[in-house]
């Protein structure tokens, strides 16, 4: 099982939606994608949603943290939402809660970044 | 009784998924809980990740190779692989190091199995490679200690 990046670009918040499982090797992937898709749109903020991630290790917190400071670089912020309790653990051992902001589901994130 | 499984295969990133659904498929034979799968799947990612980045540095001529057992309700992993090895082991088990900066490497690999497992236990050599030993008691076994 791989995984499915679907991108979507609501206003000028990234929505990146993940269904499937985060490794090392599916995160290169998702990197070059991401990348990609900035170079091309205007993008303020991201929205990670991961309610499809069924399975994520620390190559996953590599590049969700490569694409919040990318983000950050340009004074966007990031949200992550629809997050399970599996990868819930990772982020609160890493730290990543200090820096990135959680929400429920996409709809409440897309408020929080006043968008929606 | 023990019951014990060994694999090998090529130090390439799409094997990663291969290596941790066939351990899981393995231990799932004495019922742990999801949590615990889930935490057996994520330690054997890791340790294949180390191996295939740090230890062959993505030449995917080198090889994996893992051993599982199971004996009543303990687990034991043996992960190796024949690559540089670590040359500075307490500084690559510090949470947030890594070697590797540049590939948007995390450094949490070695904090993430301490977490999840009982032991760990990590042996490298220089130009020889790395093995790493890990042990997990199932929950239900811990109960009967208690």
């Amino acid at each position: 099982m791989g995984l499915a990046v679907n991108l979507e670009l609501k206003h000028t918040v990234l929505c990146i939606r993940l269904d499937g499982e985060l490794d090392h090797h599916t995160a290169d992937m998702l990197r070059s994608q991401v990348e990609d898709y900035l170079k091309k749109h205007t993008v303020n903020h991201i929205v990670l949603n991961l309610e499809g991630l069924s399975f994520m290790d620390s190559s996953g917190l590599g590049v969700i943290l490569g694409r919040y400071k990318q983000i950050k670089s340009q004074n966007g912020e990031m949200v992550v939402c629809a997050i399970s309790p599996a990868v819930k653990r990772l982020f609160e051992m890493s730290g990543l809660f200090k820096i990135i902001r959680l929400e429920e589901d996409e709809e409440l994130a897309l408020q929080a970044l006043g968008v929606a | 009784m023990r019951n014990e499984m060994k694999i090998q295969f090529s130090a390439l990133s799409q094997n990663e998924s291969f290596a941790r659904v066939t351990v899981a498929a393995f231990i799932a034979q004495i019922d742990p809980t999801v949590d615990e799968l889930t935490e057996i799947k994520t330690v054997v990612s890791e340790a294949v990740t180390n191996a295939i980045i740090h230890g062959y540095e993505n030449k995917a001529t080198g090889m994996v190779y893992i051993e599982a057992a199971i004996e009543e309700d303990t687990i034991h992993l043996t992960i190796r692989d024949e690559g540089m090895g670590i040359s500075d082991l307490d500084q690559a088990r510090q949470p947030l190091y890594t070697s590797k900066p540049e590939l948007e490497r995390s450094g949490m690999g070695f904090t993430i199995m301490e977490n999840f497992m009982d032991s760990v236990e990590v042996i490298s050599e220089p130009s020889y490679g790395t093995t790493i030993h890990l042990t997990k008691y199932l929950t239900k076994n811990k109960a009967m200690c208690n």
